[in-house]
């Protein structure tokens, strides 16, 4: 422990170097709005600024990237709660409750909710993985296919309440969801399969940034200017010294919930399959299945924006684990990171932490420095962010619209896609109307593909024997665990209502 | 002083005329290299280093951006390939399923050969790999033994069905006489972690993806599947040698789409040839056990891609499709 403390303190001496505070600095403000603006996703971002680093020492490069990365992390969730359009993919959840927020006039409190969970997020996942790397490298190592299973199935489970009172209706958007989840090649088989109209666009499958941008933006814009006329959203932008504090006040309503998105996106996020969009999704869940008011989730509730921002921090720390200790990177941005290292001569795998100290712990020094630095970046930023909400509707609807468009064509460089995203925004609209939940189908096509590799990886190295998911220990712990919250919420409606029956009586 | 400065001028505008009519085009927006397989593997190791050599040097006045496209056995890759006919800012890293799932994948309708040939960059090692933990298993014939009391059961983990590993894999159980359950996963990386994590219990990777595994002690490499003991393999020995009759490399390799203009081939040929001689590509190949001895371009590369097409046909026939499609 001694030498932990000693190789930190020796990392966190490096990152306060005069050239790598002012990477970490730059690099949280470039992936503030890298993360902020739809489309210019951090992967582009990333890459475009990866001929910066080769200016400077490796340590100092990698940093830069790390804190781009970081901030990027922060900045996915201003879209979200602005605009209602998810910058990145990992912001998804935020939109959730942000959204609903910001139309409230509360825009203010969602940012600072994100920010802040977002800091506790950064902080307690750090402080995991300067404890805790080694052993969680070699727990990750026990994840097989059978456990990615049991944690896909605990993923569904955490949504169950999540559609509200409609079972039917949630089931069908979660069946919508998957539907759009198998299209394209199939990993097993290498077949395409459910092509539509024998389209061969299909082949590639439906992106699910397609999916989530076509929903939220465009099905949300749509919603918004059927009920606002174009009108001002936000009429007031008041933004004084005590409305800060008021806000930094209801930190307690969220701290816990911060706290348990924290462990679960850092723990989700250090297992090489899964990421942090999955990690914000589960975190977002089980926020809503243990709180009191569950039901005012999706309303506007702001441990809905904080238990998905918390996690979604976490995780991109955690992702670095395996990237750092397998060679294996758990994003396309962290993919980068790999790519950086390999050129610099720094070959990420079980030996780093043994042969490169000197890299490993200033990066883990400087992951501690841009947590703080992105925070306060944030909250100083606030006030430039609501600002977008004062606009008319009718000004703010076509940069939306554009936005959007725009955002799927730089993603995935096909006309193909947008068409298909303004389609899905269209279903996205209708679904909404006709009072069904969107964000199953959200959930659905982001876990579909894991869950169905998994399941058939563990269902061919048993010669297709079910019972290998209850033979070992950590996937039958994960499967009781999934059951247990199945019925949770049955459980306690039924609860419920015996105690409504008694006090009738 | 004023004629000195006018003189100097007018050289660089020389030089610069000179460089410009050297090469008259040059990429106008990021290019793209797509990767026909998953993170962390080695081609996508390659087409990162890659990138960033490229940039590091400034040899390309816009960024290569890698993206990954490791869907169906490849399938993805070569269809937005072939989607991208006449353009001039996509390449393909490819590696063996370049030929493999065309072959097997008629209905795609992809000719390869169709595509423009860049560069051979490498020829990589395929290595057969258990996880350190087996002490039993210590050279071919014990692992033989091995896999054929688990009778079937015996989990071989790979890329993909169709992809070069499980036509290895096939060629293998033809030849060793045994039966394997073959799994696939989306990626070299994720299949190195799962040999290790014994979630599978052998693997046939190319060094890049379990180098560091095996040097820190967590797996170990049985037979080396090259004509010679490659280093720094130098104490693993070749199938060959072990009388089992199996000679198999990866290609690594670049191509653009079909259609795309011979001013750009020309300056992609001319970039990747400078990076295959670059002093880091030189020391990626020796550090990771490929062989990099001559570079192939333009008629000499199509002639490979086409010798290698038919090379894969006969051996996919002689194992069966079905060998490398079902289990």
């Amino acid at each position: 422990m001694d030498s932990i403390i000693t190789l930190l303190g020796a990392g966190l001496l490096q990152s306060f170097e005069p050239l790598n505070l002012a990477m970490i600095f730059l690099g949280c403000l470039a992936g503030l709005f890298i993360g902020a603006m739809p489309g210019l996703g951090s992967v582009n971002g990333v890459a475009i600024l990866l001929p910066v680093t080769f200016l400077v020492p490796p340590t100092s490069a990698i940093i830069f990237l790390a804190a781009l990365y970081y901030g990027a992390m922060y900045g996915g969730a201003v879209s979200s709660i602005t605009l209602g359009i998810p910058g990145a993919s990992t912001a998804v959840a935020t939109v959730f409750d942000g959204r609903p927020m910001a139309q409230k006039g509360k825009a203010d409190q969602a940012l600072m909710a994100a920010a802040i969970a977002s800091f506790i997020g950064g902080t307690i996942s750090v402080i995991l993985f300067t404890g805790f790397a080694p052993p969680l490298a070699a727990f990750a190592l026990k994840f097989g296919p059978q456990e990615e299973f049991a944690l896909m199935l605990l993923a569904f489970a955490t949504f169950i309440g999540l559609g509200g009172d409609d079972i039917p209706k949630t089931i069908f958007s979660i069946l919508i969801g998957l539907v759009m989840a198998t299209v394209g090649f199939d990993i097993i088989s290498g077949k395409p399969r459910l092509i539509f109209f024998d389209m061969v666009d299909f082949q590639r499958g439906i992106e699910f940034l397609v999916l989530a941008i076509g929903i939220y933006g465009i099905g949300e814009m749509i919603w918004t200017l059927e009920h606002t006329k174009g009108g001002i959203q936000m009429h007031k932008v008041e933004i004084g010294f005590k409305r800060i504090v008021d806000n930094l006040r209801q930190v307690k309503q969220y701290f816990g919930t911060a706290t348990m998105g924290s462990f679960i996106g850092f723990f989700v996020g250090t297992l090489p399959a899964a990421g942090a969009t999955p990690a914000a999704l589960m975190s977002y869940g089980l926020a809503k299945t243990f709180s009191k008011d569950g039901d005012s989730f999706g309303k506007g509730n702001v441990a809905g924006v904080a238990a998905p921002e918390a996690a979604n921090n976490a995780a991109s720390t955690g992702s670095m684990l395996p990237m750092l200790t397998l060679g294996i990177p758990g994003s396309p941005t962290t993919a980068i990171l790999l790519g950086g290292m390999i050129i610099w001569g720094l070959r990420p795998g079980p030996l780093l932490f043994a042969e490169s100290p000197d890299f490993v712990w200033g990066l883990i020094g400087s992951m501690y420095v841009a947590n703080f630095v992105t925070v306060v970046l944030n909250i100083a930023l606030i006030p430039v962010f609501i600002r977008v909400l004062a606009m008319p509707f009718s000004v703010l609807a076509p940069i939306i619209f554009i936005l959007c468009t725009v955002g799927v064509y730089a993603t995935t460089d096909r006309m193909f896609d947008t068409w298909l995203m303004l389609f899905l925004g269209c279903m996205g609209y209708l679904m909404r109307k006709l009072n069904y939940p969107v964000a199953p189908a959200v959930l659905a096509i982001v876990l579909g593909p894991l869950t169905e590799q998994s399941l058939r990886q563990s269902l061919i190295g048993s010669q297709g024997d079910p019972m290998t998911f209850l033979e070992r220990p950590i996937s039958l712990t994960v499967i009781l665990l999934a059951v247990a919250l199945i019925c949770y919420p049955i459980v306690n409606s039924f609860l419920k209502r015996r105690k409504t029956v008694k006090i009738a009586e | 002083m004023k004629i000195w400065k006018a003189l100097t001028m007018s050289a660089a505008a020389l030089a610069m005329s000179g460089t410009a009519a050297l090469a008259e085009w040059q990429p106008r927006k990021p290019v793209e290299l797509i990767i026909m397989a998953g993170t962390g593997g080695g081609a996508d190791q390659i087409a990162r280093l890659l990138q960033g050599l490229i940039q590091k040097n400034g040899m390309s006045p816009r960024p290569f951006i890698p993206i990954n496209k490791p869907g169906g056995s490849g399938a993805e890759a070569l269809s937005y390939m072939k989607g991208k006919e006449g353009d001039n800012h996509t390449l393909l890293v490819a590696l063996n399923s370049f030929y493999t799932t065309p072959l097997i994948q008629e209905e795609l309708e992809i000719d390869v050969t169709s595509f423009a040939p860049i560069g051979r960059m490498a020829m990589d090692t395929f290595l057969l790999w258990v996880n350190a933990e087996n002490e039993d298993i210590t050279d071919l014939d014990s692992y033989i033994a091995a896999v054929k009391e688990k009778d079937g059961a015996w989990k071989v983990g790979g890329t993909g069905m169709g992809q070069e590993d499980s036509i290895l894999t096939a060629m293998m159980e033809k030849e060793l006489g045994y039966n394997v359950t073959y799994i696939p996963f989306p990626g070299g990386g994720t299949v190195a972690k799962n040999l290790v994590g014994n979630q599978v219990d052998s693997t046939v990777n190319n060094p890049s993806e379990q180098m560091e595994f095996w040097r820190a002690g967590n797996a170990k490499p049985l037979v080396q599947f090259n004509g010679e003991r490659t280093a720094p393999f130098e104490d693993v020995p070749t199938a060959k040698e072990l009388g089992a009759d199996i000679e198999y490399y990866m290609q690594r390799s670049i191509s653009g789409p079909a259609g795309m203009d011979p001013e750009a081939i020309a300056w992609y040929q001319n970039l990747f040839e400078e990076l295959f001689n670059s002093e880091e590509w030189q020391a990626y190949c020796e550090s990771d056990g490929l062989t990099c001895e001559q570079f192939l371009t333009g008629d000499d590369l199509s002639a490979f891609h086409e010798a290698q097409l038919k090379r894969h046909e006969e051996l996919i026939e002689s194992v069966g499709a079905d060998a490398i499609m079902s289990k």
